[in-house]
């Protein structure tokens, strides 16, 4: 009942096989030198600048959220939207319950004063 | 029209999102309590009515039967109760009761989806829409370090679990080429895949997912942590609520879908449960703090219902069933006494702190006492009769051994409970214990679940009846 896993079987053991047989060739043969230069994090050229652990005002993270929402919106529009036709009024009509909880949502956040940035 | 068999939760649904506006609006928020009570009533209403649609709709995705209404009726109970204890509790947290009982109400929505499921993608819809609000529930005490862990410990728990319940659920759609509860029980009948390790590899991880909801051992590392964290009327909710749909979903989805590999899973459950009653009072015996203490009796009580699951058939769902009944309202009535010995910033969580209570608060003493005798499963009150309803249906079905070891744990599981009563006459007081005023909601939610405590037990053909006849589907 396992038939025809084999190929997957032999193709992880090439692959996971092959990713050691690399790295373990340059680790073993190449030659090292570390300086402070080189184990610098290397974005772009420029000079990191303090540590990356920085405590970040939640709002970032509410106005994230309320754009994936809507963001997930827009992506059932569009689905919606090449059907618009074929579905006919039921489509519609459960489309605009769809955004209207949506709205229930915005309304929500906003009278609490998510999108307010002081 | 197929709209109607869902009417139940759209009616829910609305007054979850109007608790959620008149929250932004409203000055005074004692409203919004008597909201969550009026939609839970209209939705209760509806629901009495649903059962004129019987049968599939959505394309196989719900089904209207009486079992979905028997756990619909039993989860709008509780939550009645629990709204009642969140009305006196919240008084003076009054940061998010918006956001609190419309994510309560969002909360029983998942609930009332999970137990009319027909299909497995529903049945994960209605296990994460419950989750994802209990999570947020259990963390809504904002300025108590203790909610917040409680929060972070459920979520990243309780997603680890989802996972192994999708994972299984993929395997099993894997194997049997559907979701459909009723379309896998035919796969695996007519297509001889009985001994399949995928198949049985699915039905172990649902199995672990279920049982993490149900805090079965040893998947319940979570529950004592997470009940002592959260909000009392939270841990109420999670206690009987929550345990109740998780077990509910877990019963349906393994006798309909899955009789076939009934002597797979049935040896595991027995394992399960003995493992879980014994554990769970073993460790209950230790417990200093009174919700501690009742999160390891639910799991402990998560054990004794296993037996009806295991015991199956005619007799052993329909004890199962009252005993949730039972234990559902036993429970609650322990956790209102727990809240209403307690104040902001004391909650009087310790059980040593109830020594005297008997002397100083009488009619709360008798109360616990009440709760605290059924949980043991003394005569005449209802968690005697739903014991006897379970331990004998393992009988019938000839699990002699399973109802031994129910039958020792339920003796151990006396003291602890007997240790409380003890606590509150015997002792004089060491505290002095000053309880926030009672409120008329508090007041009802105990003379409710004292009633019923009782009444369940003192009459209880018609609940028997009730659930006799709420288990139509397995025939």
């Amino acid at each position: 009942m396992l038939k025809g896993y084999g190929e997957i079987l032999f193709y992880l053991v090439v692959v996971v096989g092959f990713s050691l047989f690399a790295l373990g060739l340059s680790h073993f043969v190449g030659r090292k030198s570390y300086s402070k230069e080189k184990l610098m994090p290397y974005e772009c050229g420029v000079d990191p600048v303090g540590t990356a652990r920085i405590r970040v005002s939640v709002k970032f993270y509410l106005i994230a959220m309320l754009f994936i929402v809507f963001d997930i919106e827009s992506v059932f529009l569009y689905s919606f939207a090449t059907v618009f036709k074929e579905l006919g009024m039921l489509g519609l009509i459960e489309i605009v319950i769809f955004i209207v909880i949506l709205v229930v949502g915005l309304v929500y956040a906003w009278g609490k004063g998510a999108l307010e940035w002081e | 029209m197929t709209v109607n068999t869902i009417l139940p939760e759209i009616v829910l649904t609305i007054a979850a999102l109007v608790i959620l506006l008149v929250d932004v609006w409203v000055k005074k928020k004692e409203i919004l309590g008597y909201l969550a009570l009026l939609g839970t009533a209209a939705t209760s209403i509806v629901a009495l009515q649903s059962l004129t649609d019987r049968g599939y709709s959505f394309t196989g995705m719900i089904v209207n039967d009486e079992y979905g209404l028997f756990f619909q009726l039993l989860f709008l109970a509780a939550t009645f109760v629990v709204i009642f204890m969140s009305m006196h509790y919240f008084r003076e947290n009054t940061q998010m009761l918006g956001e609190y009982y419309s994510l309560l109400l969002f909360a029983v929505l998942g609930m009332m989806f999970m137990v009319k499921a027909a299909d497995l993608v529903m049945v994960f819809m209605g296990i994460e829409t419950l989750s994802l609000a209990v999570y947020v529930l259990s963390g809504c005490l904002r300025d108590d370090r203790r909610s917040g862990e409680a929060a972070l410990k459920y979520i990243l728990l309780g997603a680890f679990a989802t996972a192994f319940l999708l994972f299984g659920i993929s395997l099993i759609f894997g194997v049997t080429g559907s979701t459909n509860l009723a379309a896998i029980a035919n796969a695996v009948a007519s297509k001889n895949i009985l001994g399949e390790p995928l198949l049985l590899l699915g039905m172990g991880m649902m199995l672990i997912g279920f049982g993490f909801k149900v805090s079965l051992v040893p998947f319940h590392m979570w529950t004592p942590d997470v009940y002592e964290g959260a909000p009392v009327p939270v841990t109420a909710f999670m206690a009987v609520g929550v345990k109740a749909a998780a077990l509910a979903v877990f019963l349906r989805v393994f006798l309909v879908a899955l009789p076939g590999l009934n002597d797979n899973w049935r040896p595991l459950l027995i394992v399960l449960s003995v493992l879980t009653m014994t554990v769970g009072n073993l460790i209950a015996i230790s417990q200093e703090n009174i919700k501690r203490m009742l999160a390891y009796s639910s799991i402990a009580h998560a054990g004794y219902l296993m037996i009806g699951m295991v015991a199956g058939g005619d007799s052993g769902v329909p004890s199962m069933l009252y005993y949730l009944l039972v234990y559902t309202f036993m429970n609650l009535g322990a956790f209102a006494v727990v809240m209403a010995l307690g104040q902001k910033g004391e909650d009087n969580l310790e059980i040593k702190d109830y020594s005297g209570v008997g002397s100083r608060y009488p009619v709360l003493g008798f109360m616990m006492t009440v709760f605290m005798l059924s949980l043991a499963g003394i005569p005449p009150l209802s968690g005697f009769m739903g014991k006897f309803y379970l331990f004998s249906s393992a009988v019938k079905e000839g699990y002699v051994g399973l109802a031994v070891v129910g039958v020792v744990n339920s003796l151990i599981s006396a003291y602890y409970y007997l240790r409380v009563t003890v606590m509150m006459y015997m002792r004089p007081s060491e505290k002095d214990i000053a309880p926030a005023p009672m409120r008329w909601s508090l007041v009802l939610a105990l003379v409710i679940t004292t009633f019923l405590t009782f009444q369940i037990g003192l009459f209880p053909s018609f609940y028997l009846e009730l659930a006799k006849n709420s288990i139509f589907f397995l025939k």
